[in-house]
């Protein structure tokens, strides 16, 4: 505890906290900054139109994202379709049974398919469903996203079965209870809000996704009448909005974007309000 | 009561013994669960089968050679490797820094009623599409770099072969920057739940020698939880090589090996999207096959490294997945 | 030499019992007879292996992939480990009440008294709704729920629920009814209530209750087991264990003397 010691020590400590407290304030800066720009260019595009109309030919002015918006949603039921049956359902089998040996690796597999890019999805469906039917679609656009979505929602559900207590497996084998029944009823049934939200969140993150669909669904000007034609979505039009030369199109662009980034952290937001009930509850 | 014992008095009560339900489930939950598998059976399947053109044609030569021309048909993938080394270097080296000292903020300076929300919004960040942030960055990020911010750093640091040549504004730096703010999120959020299972004692140990608060930090905490952090770092890494979309938008998507970060360059993903709807013939297709395969093997390798560090660190308690 | 001389009307008769978990044995070569309708408590020090025992008898080790066991136990004449029953038919017939209470979190009292019988198939409501107010009646918690049958069950107190999952678990009618340290973690009033409650369940039910409390097992059992590092160590009517027992070492336990 030497005195001269003492003041660069509190210099340094003063500077540090200083610094972090800079860097926290750095790191909130771009969504600040994203979507200050979002609505000051894009809120004023968003109107009427803009939900329900087509894109309007090169050069014309006007025109909608009604069929991106609507291509974003039919490519999230085909993926809740693929992703949510197989993930939950895998991700009770990791928790209610089998041995160790076999789970650990589940869950290897499950964590490096959480690690592939999202884009070589994208090359990965185009030659499994693309090339064999001769054409881009929005099946193949729900294909790839229901398979993203699975190692995502397994593991998640995974974690939050875990979490429920033993003792209510317990209590119901004892009532005499089959064992399957016990999962459905009992386990699953008192997890139920963790798994909703993490299927939530998985389709909050597989709907901001572009690159896999560059070589699935591509895209489409039009209404897509059949899941067989390609279809458009919001993260697809954005992106071809956003590299072409037309300031009308770039407007369109920040609107859209204006509208996903809504989508998605809506999504986000509402689910911490749904497990937050669960802590208050618990006490 | 005790006579009901053979025969339930209770009506619709159904006779136990009825196995099939049990099995039946456990199969059908096994069966999804190895869909693991056999999706990682597919993707190394296609990928092969997509770049085994290319594979024969070129081998070993593909990695090192830079020759990017297809209207003669021929492929080298390193300026793409290059790329996305170098944006993911310039990403980590802007990124670690800044969010460990936030997750040390988070975890040990901030006030108390701010760090709940402040996390939770750290965690929106990472929710935040590629394209959004690509968006933004072409028509806000890019010429603010490119009107301010690179002729300043040309101004004092251009005696680095860094910094000279001509400012575009899309550069392999534009392409840094962008993806080291979307990596922020997930190291910061990754580290902060590193740190906070840092034990209390040691922190206690360290006060009760006197020490200030960043000595506290510095010695107790980050030292203890270095491999844990350092885990999180190469997760953020895995991340950074396969981000595709944002650097797309600004990188300048030009295949070329220059000394300059000021310079337009292309990544392993990029060129893919870029080109892939566009690519004829059939070793055109197969040379991004490939791209695509080396990308996978390289990013699947970082990430498995990754979690290699954060098991033996913190034990389950810690989610790398994102 | 441990058996019940009374062998009149044995509920359980157990036969060379023992449980290994992995190479370790809990509970080593226990011959017992439970008496039917009337309470028997299993008493010891922690680890003697009583609760193993317990859970035993309705096959509920079986949850523990290391678990092993030898011997034989045979309820009212049935062997409830051959290899053509399944324990989920045993655990019909014996019924189990934790230490901890665990109601369904997600489920109304009224859902939680009649699950057993729901998820084995009982759709009938007028069934369901009588099971219920008699399992609520005979579980001393009628009166204190009954305007509130689609309450939460969680909204109980820590008494009234453990009270709700004897209801629960006698609403499946089982012939014996094994309770695990039930009052373990309640208070004393509430625990009155629960040995009350056991003295007026055994004129139509067989139990078998573990307790770490000596005095419990003193007031509400009719016959008491001595259990001590896995072995039976002496059985019968719990007013000679307590006065007279045979054993030294029994001797010593309810005297205080360790444990």
């Amino acid at each position: 505890m030497t005195a001269p010691n003492h003041s660069w020590r509190n210099f340094k400590n003063a500077f540090m906290q200083t610094l972090a407290c800079v860097c926290a304030i750095l790191v909130v800066a771009p969504l600040l900054l994203v979507f200050y720009h979002l609505i000051k260019e894009g809120f004023t595009s968003i109107n009427w139109a803009f939900f329900t109309e087509l894109p309007k030919p090169v050069g014309e002015v006007g025109g909608g994202m009604g069929n991106a918006i609507v291509g974003t949603f039919v490519l999230l039921a085909q993926a809740a379709v693929i992703g949510v049956p197989v993930g939950v359902l895998g991700g009770v089998f990791l928790s209610e049974y089998g041995g160790t040996k076999l789970n650990w690796w589940i869950r290897f597999a499950a964590d490096i398919l959480n690690g592939v890019p999202s884009i070589t999805w994208g090359i990965v469906v185009y030659a499994l469903l693309v090339v064999p039917m001769h054409g881009f679609s929005a099946l193949a656009g729900g294909v790839v996203l229901g398979m993203m979505m699975i190692p995502l929602v397994m593991r998640t559900t995974e974690e939050v079965l875990q979490l429920v207590p033993g003792g209510y497996r317990e209590a119901a084998l004892a009532l005499g209870i089959a064992k399957w029944k016990t999962i459905v009823q009992i386990v699953i049934r008192t997890a139920l809000k963790g798994i909703v939200t993490g299927v939530l969140l998985a389709l909050a993150r597989v709907a901001g996704e572009t690159a896999p669909l560059l070589f699935t669904a591509l895209g489409n000007e039009h209404w897509t009448h059949k899941l067989t034609e390609p279809i458009s979505a919001m993260p697809l039009q954005i992106f071809a909005y956003a590299i072409s030369p037309y300031d009308d199109w770039h407007r369109q662009a920040w609107a859209g974007a204006l509208v996903l980034l809504l989508l998605v952290l809506s999504i986000n937001i509402g689910v911490r309000f749904l497990t937050r009930d669960r802590f208050q509850q618990k006490a | 009561m005790s006579e009901a014992a053979k025969n339930q008095k209770t009506p619709g009560l159904q006779p136990p013994g009825w196995q099939f339900g049990d099995r039946a489930f456990k199969w059908l939950t096994l069966v999804m669960a190895l869909a693991v598998f056999a999706l990682i059976a597919l993707i190394g399947y296609e990928l092969f089968r997509g770049s085994h053109l290319a594979l024969q044609k070129f081998g070993w030569r593909f990695l090192v050679s830079s020759d990017w021309d297809p209207v003669n048909d021929v492929y080298g993938a390193l300026p793409f490797i290059f790329g996305t080394v170098v944006s993911s270097a310039i990403a980590l080296l802007i990124a670690v820094p800044i969010s460990i000292a936030t997750a040390v903020y988070l975890t040990e300076l901030a006030p108390l009623w701010l760090r709940q929300p402040l996390t939770m919004f750290i965690e929106l960040l990472a929710a935040v599409p590629s394209v959004i942030l690509g968006l933004w960055g072409i028509f806000v990020m890019v010429p603010f770099l490119r009107d301010h911010f690179f002729p300043l750093l040309q101004k004092y640091l251009g005696f680095l072969p860094l910094f000279k040549g001509p400012i575009y504004g899309v550069s392999m730096m534009a392409g840094g920057i962008i993806v080291a703010i979307m990596i922020i999120p997930i190291i910061t959020s990754v580290s902060r739940e590193i740190l906070r299972s840092v034990p209390g004692l040691q922190r206690e140990a360290a006060y009760a020698l006197g020490a200030t608060r960043w000595e506290v930090t510095r010695i107790a905490v980050l030292s203890y939880a270095k491999k844990g952090l350092f885990g999180a770092v190469i997760l953020g890494l895995g991340r950074a090589l396969g981000e595709t979309m944002a650097v797309t938008m600004v990188i300048g998507n030009t295949p070329q090996i220059v000394k300059s970060l000021f310079a337009p360059g292309y990544t392993l993903a990029s060129v893919i999207a870029n080109e892939f709807n566009e690519a004829t013939g059939s070793l055109y297709p197969s040379a991004l096959f490939e791209i695509g395969l080396v990308l996978l093997g390289v990013t699947v390798l970082v990430n498995i490294f990754a979690q290699m560090l954060l098991k033996t660190f913190a034990g389950p308690s810690v989610k790398p997945q994102h | 030499m441990v058996t019940d001389p009374n062998n009149s009307a044995a509920a359980l008769t157990v036969r060379g019992l023992s449980v290994f978990f992995g190479e370790r044995a809990a509970v080593k070569n226990v011959s017992i007879d439970i008496t039917a309708k009337a309470v028997t408590a299993i008493i010891g020090p922690s680890g003697c292996g009583k609760s193993t025992f317990l859970r035993a008898i309705n096959r509920m080790h079986e949850l523990n992939p290391d678990a092993r066991m030898e011997g034989e136990i045979k309820l009212f004449g049935d062997d409830i480990y051959s290899r053509t029953v399944e324990s989920v038919t045993v655990r019909r017939r014996i019924g189990m009440v934790f230490q901890k209470s665990n109601p369904f979190p997600t489920m109304s009292i009224f859902e939680n008294v009649t699950v057993g019988l729901r998820l084995n198939g009982v759709r009938d409501r007028k069934i369901l709704a009588e099971r219920t107010e008699q399992s609520l009646r005979m579980a001393a918690l009628w009166d204190e729920v009954k305007d509130r049958m689609n309450a939460p069950a969680i909204s109980l107190s820590g008494g009234q629920q453990q009270r709700l999952c004897i209801a629960r678990a006698l609403a499946v009618q089982p012939e014996v009814l094994l309770m695990d340290e039930p009052a373990s973690a309640l208070d004393p009033l509430a625990t009155a209530k629960i040995e009350d409650l056991i003295v007026s369940l055994k004129k139509d039910y067989t139990i078998v209750i573990v307790t770490h409390n000596m005095q419990q097992a003193a007031r509400a059992s009719d016959f008491t087991a001595f259990f001590y590092l896995g072995e039976l160590v002496e059985f019968g009517p719990t007013t000679k264990i307590f006065t007279s027992p045979a054993q030294k070492r029994t001797e010593d336990y309810v005297t205080g003397r360790f444990g």
